[in-house]
């Protein structure tokens, strides 16, 4: 949804304090998840996150969400899929060269990111896409990620 | 071999020079770049043919004036002979080129097939492209891949020569030398996050950067001195792109059809004013090569001619930017034998 889209990065930070408090709370749920099956609760999981980052971001579901270093603005909704910022083409009133009716992501992205207390992460660069993840949760992916990084 | 001579010399084309130590590619670019020169880069409009012969006339106009052509790939979403295949004709030549690569037509897989191509050819220049959006071209209905964007290809780019990988992590054996290049805008918004953006693109492995069209001289500055303010023209070559307008409509018509090409009202409105605008177009680009190349950590002018390539000489020479200094091309020692026998055996 557009309006939302629009209102969720004039309210990167706050989505930014949001997003902390969902990841400490599925972290401290760990060993919850883990014992759950992260392969029993993916499709669920997925299907939650699929609603919400929808509605908030129209998130399209790449499976390597990086809302954070964005400015709370969904690249891949970038025509040409662009993660890192963006292209020559933006227009004078900081549309989209592919879609004339949208603002850039990036224009939005950047706005966002200033608004961030982490905002300094769009300088990031973002690697390519593993398109095997397409459909899968972020979220999930981020608990074990982050509970490896504690454990190792 | 002093300095001077390791940069004017291509013993037999085709066949690479060293690298130097210190540099990525044996490239002349970058040995140009090194070496302090303010560089002259030119782009070949591809053929809509089969033809070879097209190629090699239209890469001729450059002879004596460039230091690389870049063979575009597929540019404004318009089909053309295909970048690979330019570079094959003109490498063959003893020609530099730049093989531009595009991420809107290509996934992974064939890219990295292409950098190993390019380079096995003798490209040693490569600039990373995330490519104009299917709408602009001539084929609007055809499929965008984008699989990567600019950044994700520098880096892979930069890794298959460095780590001599692929990305998926299967080693090449033999890695290639080369100079990787991208992509700049300063004259679109977000003005503010145009140097930073630079600053990314160093960090995923660009070693030089080719302008969109310069025409707001003032804009640039204020561009430069943050890039330089950034420390980043230490890091990183600067070629600003130029290029002659046709006429004031043709002016008109560029800056509210192709996204990115930002033509002050004054530039317009000088052309309108002018007897012989073409003409007009043309002394003005002259102008604003000479007025770029005081801009503190400039590099270059890659002059883009579209559809006047034939006027690119006469633009560089009255520009004097190249101080006297002839880049090499195929005729430049006519009684070397190595060189036409070479020529005459591919023609």
């Amino acid at each position: 949804m557009y309006f939302l889209r629009k209102w969720s990065v004039r309210n990167a930070r706050l989505l930014e304090v949001a997003y902390e408090l969902v990841e400490r709370g599925l972290l401290i749920s760990a060993p919850l998840l883990t014992k759950l099956g992260h392969s029993r609760l993916e499709t669920p999981v997925a299907a939650v996150e699929k609603v919400i980052k929808g509605a908030l971001f129209d998130c399209q579901m790449c499976g390597q969400c990086a809302l954070s270093s964005t400015g709370m603005s969904c690249p891949m909704n970038c025509p040409k899929s662009i993660r890192n910022g963006p292209c020559g083409g933006v227009r004078e009133n900081g549309h989209c060269e592919v879609k004339p009716e949208m603002r850039c992501v990036w224009v939005d992205g950047w706005e966002g990111s200033k608004r961030m207390k982490a905002g300094g992460e769009i300088a990031n660069v973002q690697f390519a896409v593993d398109y095997r993840l397409q459909g899968k949760s972020s979220w999930l992916r981020v608990v074990r990620e982050k509970t490896q990084e504690t454990s190792a | 071999m002093t300095a001077e001579t390791s940069t004017q010399t291509e013993p037999v084309p085709g066949y690479p020079l060293s690298v130097m130590p210190g540099h990525s590619s044996p490239g002349r670019l970058e040995r140009m770049l090194r070496a302090g020169h303010f560089v002259v880069t030119s782009e070949l409009a591809p053929p809509d043919s089969a033809d070879p012969a097209l190629v090699y006339e239209r890469a001729a106009y450059f002879d004596g004036y460039v230091d690389a052509i870049n063979a575009t790939d597929g540019s404004g979403a318009h089909c053309h002979m295909g970048s690979l295949a330019v570079c094959a004709l003109l490498t063959r030549l003893g020609y530099a080129l730049i093989q531009q690569i595009s991420c809107r037509d290509k996934n992974r897989i064939a890219i990295q097939g292409d950098i190993l191509g390019g380079a096995a050819m003798g490209v040693c220049n490569m600039l990373c492209l995330s490519g104009d959006g299917v709408q602009t071209g001539d084929h609007p209905e055809a499929k965008p891949v984008f699989d990567l964007d600019c950044m994700s290809l520098l880096d892979i780019a930069r890794t298959m020569r460095d780590k001599s990988t692929f990305q998926s992590g299967r080693k090449l054996s033999d890695p290639p030398r080369v100079f990787l290049g991208a992509a700049a805008n300063p004259f679109a918004e977000p003005f503010d996050w145009r140097p930073h953006r630079l600053a990314k693109k160093i960090a995923a492995g660009a070693q030089f950067v080719q302008t969109q069209y310069c025409y707001d001289v003032p804009r640039l500055r204020e561009y430069m001195a943050k890039v330089t303010d950034l420390g980043l023209s230490d890091k990183v070559f600067i070629i600003v792109g130029v290029g002659p307008i046709a006429s004031a409509r043709t002016g008109e018509w560029i800056r509210s059809n192709v996204p990115g090409v930002h033509i002050p009202d004054t530039v317009i409105n000088r052309l309108k004013g002018a007897d012989d605008q073409k003409a007009e177009g043309q002394s003005l680009c002259v102008e604003l090569i000479q007025e770029i190349r005081e801009i503190q950590g400039v590099d270059g002018v890659h002059v883009m001619a579209y559809r006047q390539e034939q006027s690119v000489p006469d633009i560089v020479k009255r520009s004097g930017v190249l101080d006297g200094r002839i880049p090499w091309h195929p005729r430049l020692y006519d009684g070397d034998t190595t060189v036409q026998q070479h020529m005459e055996s591919i023609q």
